[in-house]
C-alpha cells in the first residue's frame, strides 16, 4: 500500500474539518476507503477521489442532496464508481450538489450551499459544486460529477479546474440517479489534463447495464505536441456577445492570439441555432425529469410523509415536503410541457431544435477539430444572488447547454484568473467520441502558456 | 335479442398476454408465477434510483413471432415510450411501453363462428410493455405490494373495431389464446392472469357508418366474463339510446361476480399519460433478415392444421375444433393417425376415452402416459375385429394402468373376440334351450325378446363374441324354428 495514500486517508476527516465552512462534502466515507485498501494496483491507485452524491456506492447513503432520499442506502454500485474502484482509486467522500443535480450553484441542497474556495461568499458553481470544491482545495485529487447542461464544466470554470463532460454514451449512467436521461453524463474534475484523461479512461466504455452506452473503443491519451499543433480551432460567432464579461472575452482573445502565433489555424464558424438552446434544454430536461423523479413516491424507500389519509394525500404530502422548490419547479414545468395539448407545442418543437443544434455541430466539425468558447458568461456570483431569479440562473448555462443538447464532448480548461482573483475557464468542444483531441490541445495550453 | 335488429354493437379488444420468457422484460429476474412475495426483484424492477432497463431479446423475438402469426408487419424501427402515472404497483411512476411506433402493425386473425361462418378481425397493432406488480390489501388499513410480477414482459394485441357481437369477441379471444399457445410465446392461462382483456364498445343504428360514442371496459378476464360483460354493456348502451339519452365516454370495470360494471373514471377523469420516448433505451432496430428467419421458423398455425385435418384426414368441423384446441392435442392426434389409425377412429377415441381420463385426472395431453403408437395399436385391434368395442375400453384402462401394449393385454387376458360361426351357434342353441318360456313367448310374437337372447348369448361368451356374428346366428336359428317370425 502506498504510504502517502494511507496517511491521506487517515488524515482525511481532519483535513475535511479544516474546510468545513465550504460545505462541499455530504458524507465522509474515508473509513470505507481504508477498509477497502488491499494493495491496489491500477492507473488510479495513487489517487484519492470523491464522487458526487447522486452516484450509488453500495453501503453508503445516496442523498442527491434531497430530503426525499432520507435514509436511502444504495443496494448496488454505479458502473462508473465500480470502474474507479477497479482502477485502484480510493473513494473518500460523497460531495454536495444541487438537489437531484438541478441547479448551477450548489445552493439548492438540503445540506445547505457549498462555497467557492476562492471566495466563500461566492457560489462554486453547480450542480457538481461539491466535487469541484474538494478538488480545488486539494482534499482529493480528482472527482466525479454529473453534467446535464454544464454541471461539471461550469463549476470547473468557477473553481479553476479541468472539468470534462464526455460524449453522451461514453460513460455508463447505470447507478447515476437520473435527472434528464438523454443528457446526463458522468464527468471528471481534476487539476491536470493528464489526470482528467486517466480518470475518464478508467470509467469510459460500453456497459451492458446501460443500453445507451457506445461500444466505441476508448483510447489511452498520450500527449504529442506535433499532433496537438495540427488541431484546427473554430470560434463560433454566436458565443461572442456583449453579455459575456469583458475579462473573460479578453482572456479568450489573448489565448487565440497566442495559438495563432504558435501556428495554429483558427477560424470563425457559426452555430446558428445557439440562441434556442436554453429554451429547448429546459423543456426537454424538465420533461424527462418529471418522469425520472416520479419514482420518489414514498412507497418503497426514502422519505414518506406521516400525513396521508389516503394514497393520493400520501403522494402529495411526501413529494411536496420531500422535494425542494427548484425540483418542484422543474417537475411542474416538465409535467406541463408533456401534457395533452401542449406536447406538440413544446416538447416536439424542442426535439426539433435539438436536432438542428446537433446538425450545427456536425456542420462545424467538417471545418474544424475543436470549438473554443467561454464556459460561462460571467464570474462566480454571490451566494443567494440568483436563487430568487431562476431565469437569470438558467441563462448562466447558455454556453454549456448546446453541447449537452448535441451530446458532444466538452471540457473546461482553467486559464488563469481575472483582476478579481477569480478563476476564468474556457471550453473546448470536440466532435463525438473525440475526447482525445480535447486532451491534446488542453495539454498543449497547460504546458506552453501561463496566464 | 330483438333490439339487435335495430342496433349494431361495434367492439374492439385489447388483449394483454404475458410472454413466456425465462426472465423479466428489462432485468434478469426470473419470471415465475406463485413465488413468495418480492423474491424475484432487483434494483431495476423495483425502480431504485439510478437503475436502468436492458431489453430482453427473447421478449422481442416472442413479440415478433406472435406478430407474424397474425399476419402483422414487423417494423424495422420501433421505439419504447414512457406511460406516466402514479400507483404503488408501478415502482418507477411510469410503465415502459410502446406508443406511436409499436413493433408490429396491420395484422388479422381469422376464426370460425358456431354457425360455421368464417370471421376475420383486423389487428391494429401489437406492442411490447412491462407488467405492473400487485397490490395486496391487508385486513386493516395496510396495503402491501408484491413486485414479483413487476417487469414481466407483455404484448398488447389491439384489434380493429371489427367485432360485432359478444360471441365473436369470445371466438376471437379463443383464437388468440390458441395462437399464443401454438406459437409458445405465452402460457395464455387466463386463471393465472397470463391473458387479460379490455374492450372498447359502442352502439350504432344498423346500417349507419358513423361510430357511436364508445366506453372502455376493463377486467374481462375470462371467456365467460367477456361474453357476459359485453352483453351487459351492450344492453346498457342500447337502453340509453332507446330512451333518447346519450352514451358518455368513460372507463368501466367488469365485476364478474356481481355480474355488473362499475365506473372507474369518467371522461373528465381520464388519465393524461404524457407519453414520450423512453430515453434509457435505444430504438429497436430489426433487420429484415431476422424477420425472415423468424417467419421461416414459425410453427404450423391453428388455421393450417385445421385445414389439413379437414382435407387430409376428412375429419368433420366439430372434431377438428376440439382436436386442434391445443397444439399438443393436435400433435398427439396426428401421431396416432401417423401410426396407422383410421382418422375418424382416432378422433373418436381421443374425444371419448382419452378426454375422459384427462378430465378425471385433471391432466393435460402432455401428461398422458399412453404413447400414440400404443393407442393406434388398440384402434387397430378393434378395426380388424380382433376385439370388440366394449372389450377395447377394458383393454384401454389396463394399458394405462400397466403400460403394456393392447396386443400384450389381449393375449395375456384372453380377451380376443370369438367370431367362429360354430362356437357361436352352439352358444345360441344353449341359450334357447335354457330359456324355454322366453322362447315360447318370442315364437308367439313377442319380438322384443330378441334383445334378451342377444344379451344372454353375449354374456355366455363373456363379452368376447362378435356382436354382428351373434346377431345373425340368432336371427337365422330363430327363423328356422318359426319361419314367420
Amino acid at each position: 500500500m502506498n504510504k502517502s495514500i494511507d496517511e491521506r486517508l487517515r488524515g482525511f476527516p481532519a483535513a475535511l474539518a479544516e474546510q468545513n465552512e465550504l460545505n462541499a462534502v455530504i458524507a465522509d466515507i474515508s473509513d470505507q476507503a481504508i477498509a477497502r485498501v488491499n494493495g491496489q494496483k491500477g492507473p488510479l491507485a495513487d489517487y484519492l477521489l470523491a464522487i458526487k452524491d447522486n452516484l450509488n456506492l453500495v453501503e453508503t447513503e445516496t442523498t442527491c442532496a434531497s430530503r426525499i432520499l432520507k435514509d436511502y442506502r444504495s443496494l448496488y454500485t454505479a458502473t462508473a464508481v465500480q470502474r474507479l474502484l477497479d482502477a485502484g482509486a480510493h473513494v473518500a467522500a460523497k460531495t454536495n450538489l444541487d438537489e437531484f443535480a438541478m441547479g448551477s450553484s450548489t445552493e439548492h441542497s438540503c445540506e445547505g450551499p457549498a462555497r467557492n474556495p476562492h471566495n466563500p461568499e461566492l457560489v462554486p458553481g453547480g450542480s457538481s459544486g461539491g466535487s469541484a470544491v474538494v478538488v480545488a482545495t486539494g482534499l482529493v485529487d480528482a472527482a466525479l460529477g454529473s453534467d446535464t447542461g454544464g454541471s461539471v464544466r461550469q463549476p470547473a470554470a468557477f473553481c479553476g479546474l479541468y472539468g470534462l463532460k464526455p460524449t453522451y454514451g461514453r460513460v455508463s449512467r447505470y447507478g447515476l440517479v437520473a435527472f434528464a436521461s438523454s443528457f446526463d453524463q458522468i464527468g471528471v474534475f481534476a487539476g491536470t489534463t493528464e489526470l482528467a484523461a486517466r480518470v475518464f479512461e478508467s470509467i469510459a466504455g460500453h456497459d451492458s447495464l446501460d443500453s445507451t452506452t457506445s461500444d466505441q473503443p476508448v483510447g489511452t491519451f498520450a500527449y504529442e505536441e506535433e499532433q496537438a499543433r495540427r488541431i484546427t480551432i473554430g470560434l463560433p460567432e454566436e458565443y461572442d456577445n456583449e453579455g459575456v464579461d469583458r475579462e473573460i472575452r479578453e482572456r479568450r482573445d489573448d489565448l487565440v492570439t497566442r495559438l495563432k502565433n504558435d501556428g495554429f489555424t483558427v477560424k470563425g464558424i457559426s452555430l446558428p441555432h445557439t440562441d434556442y438552446g436554453i429554451a429547448a434544454y429546459y423543456i426537454l430536461t424538465t420533461a424527462e425529469a418529471s418522469s425520472n423523479l416520479a419514482r420518489f413516491d414514498g412507497v418503497r424507500y426514502g422519505y414518506r410523509s406521516p400525513d396521508g389519509q389516503n394514497l393520493e394525500a400520501m403522494y402529495t404530502n411526501t413529494r411536496s415536503s420531500g422535494f425542494g422548490p427548484e425540483v418542484q419547479r422543474r417537475i411542474m414545468l416538465g409535467t406541463y410541457v408533456l401534457s395533452a395539448g401542449y406536447m406538440d407545442k413544446y416538447y416536439i418543437r424542442a426535439m426539433r431544435v435539438r436536432r438542428l443544434i446537433r446538425d450545427d455541430f456536425l456542420q462545424a466539425f467538417k471545418e474544424v477539430d475543436l470549438i473554443l468558447t467561454p464556459t460561462t458568461p460571467s464570474f462566480p456570483f454571490p451566494i443567494g444572488g440568483k436563487v430568487d431569479d431562476p431565469l437569470t440562473m438558467y441563462l448562466s448555462d447558455v454556453f454549456t447547454v448546446p453541447m449537452s443538447l448535441a451530446g458532444v464532448p466538452s471540457m473546461n480548461i482553467p486559464v488563469g484568473h481575472g483582476s478579481n482573483q477569480l478563476p476564468i475557464g474556457l471550453q473546448l468542444t470536440a466532435n463525438y467520441f473525440n475526447e482525445e483531441t480535447i486532451f491534446q490541445l488542453s495539454r498543449f495550453i497547460e504546458q506552453q502558456y501561463t496566464f | 335479442m330483438a333490439i339487435l335488429e335495430r342496433w349494431e354493437p361495434v367492439i374492439g379488444l385489447e388483449v394483454h398476454a404475458q410472454l413466456a420468457t425465462n426472465t423479466k422484460m428489462f432485468c434478469r429476474c426470473k419470471r415465475e408465477y406463485g413465488a413468495s412475495p418480492n423474491v424475484h426483484t432487483c434494483p431495476v424492477c423495483l425502480g431504485y434510483p439510478g437503475a436502468l432497463p436492458v431489453l430482453n431479446q427473447q421478449a422481442v423475438e416472442f413479440a415478433m413471432i406472435m406478430g407474424l402469426a397474425v399476419d402483422c408487419t414487423v417494423r424495422g424501427l420501433s421505439r419504447f415510450a414512457r406511460k406516466n402515472y402514479f400507483y404503488p404497483d408501478l415502482p418507477k411512476g411510469y410503465q415502459i411501453s410502446q406508443y406511436d411506433e409499436p413493433i408490429c402493425e396491420h395484422g388479422k386473425l381469422t376464426f370460425l363462428l358456431d354457425d360455421g361462418a368464417s370471421k376475420t378481425v383486423g389487428i391494429t397493432r401489437i406492442h411490447m410493455e412491462e407488467d405492473a406488480g400487485k397490490n395486496i390489501h391487508g385486513d386493516g388499513n395496510e396495503s402491501y405490494v408484491d413486485y414479483n410480477r413487476c417487469g414481466t414482459p407483455l404484448i398488447e394485441i389491439v384489434s380493429e373495431p371489427d367485432i360485432r357481437s359478444p360471441e365473436e369477441a369470445h371466438k376471437y379471444l379463443e383464437r388468440l389464446k390458441q395462437t399464443l399457445e401454438y406459437t409458445g410465446v405465452s402460457d395464455a392461462d387466463m386463471e393465472k392472469g397470463n391473458l387479460r382483456c379490455d374492450a372498447n364498445i359502442s352502439i350504432r343504428p344498423r346500417g349507419a357508418a358513423k361510430l357511436g360514442t364508445r366506453t372502455e371496459m376493463k377486467n374481462l378476464n375470462s371467456f365467460r366474463g367477456v361474453e357476459r360483460g359485453l352483453m351487459y354493456e351492450i344492453r346498457r348502451q342500447i337502453k340509453l339510446l332507446e330512451n333518447g339519452a346519450e352514451v358518455e365516454q368513460c372507463t368501466l370495470s367488469w365485476d364478474d361476480h356481481a355480474g355488473e360494471t362499475r365506473l372507474m373514471r369518467s371522461k373528465e377523469e381520464a388519465h393524461d399519460y404524457r407519453y414520450f420516448p423512453e430515453p434509457d433505451l435505444v430504438p429497436l432496430i430489426i433487420p429484415d433478415s431476422q424477420v425472415q428467419a423468424i417467419e421461416a421458423a414459425l410453427p404450423e398455425l391453428p388455421s393450417a392444421i385445421e385445414e389439413r385435418f379437414s382435407k387430409q384426414y376428412g375429419l368433420n368441423p366439430d372434431d377438428i375444433r376440439i382436436l386442434t384446441r391445443t397444439r399438443e392435442l393436435a400433435g398427439y392426434c396426428e401421431q396416432v393417425i401417423g401410426a396407422g389409425a383410421n382418422p375418424a377412429d382416432a378422433a373418436q377415441w381421443l374425444q371419448g376415452e382419452v378426454m375422459r381420463v384427462l378430465n378425471e385426472e385433471r391432466e393435460n395431453i402432455t401428461e398422458f402416459t399412453m404413447e400414440p403408437e400404443q393407442l393406434a395399436g388398440l384402434i387397430d385391434l378393434v378395426a380388424t375385429g380382433s376385439i370388440n368395442r366394449n372389450t377395447a375400453k377394458t383393454v384401454f384402462d389396463r394399458m394405462l394402468e400397466e403400460g403394456l401394449s393392447a396386443l400384450e393385454i389381449v393375449t395375456r387376458d384372453d380377451l380376443g373376440q370369438v367370431s367362429d360361426a360354430e362356437s357361436i351357434e352352439q352358444a345360441v342353441r344353449m341359450v334357447l334351450e335354457n330359456n324355454p318360456v322366453e322362447l315360447e313367448r318370442y315364437l308367439r310374437g313377442e319380438s322384443k325378446l330378441f334383445g334378451f337372447f342377444m344379451g344372454r348369448v353375449m354374456a355366455g361368451t363373456r363379452g368376447k363374441g362378435d356382436p354382428q356374428t351373434v346377431k345373425s346366428a340368432l336371427q337365422r336359428i330363430l327363423a328356422e324354428m318359426h319361419p314367420g317370425a
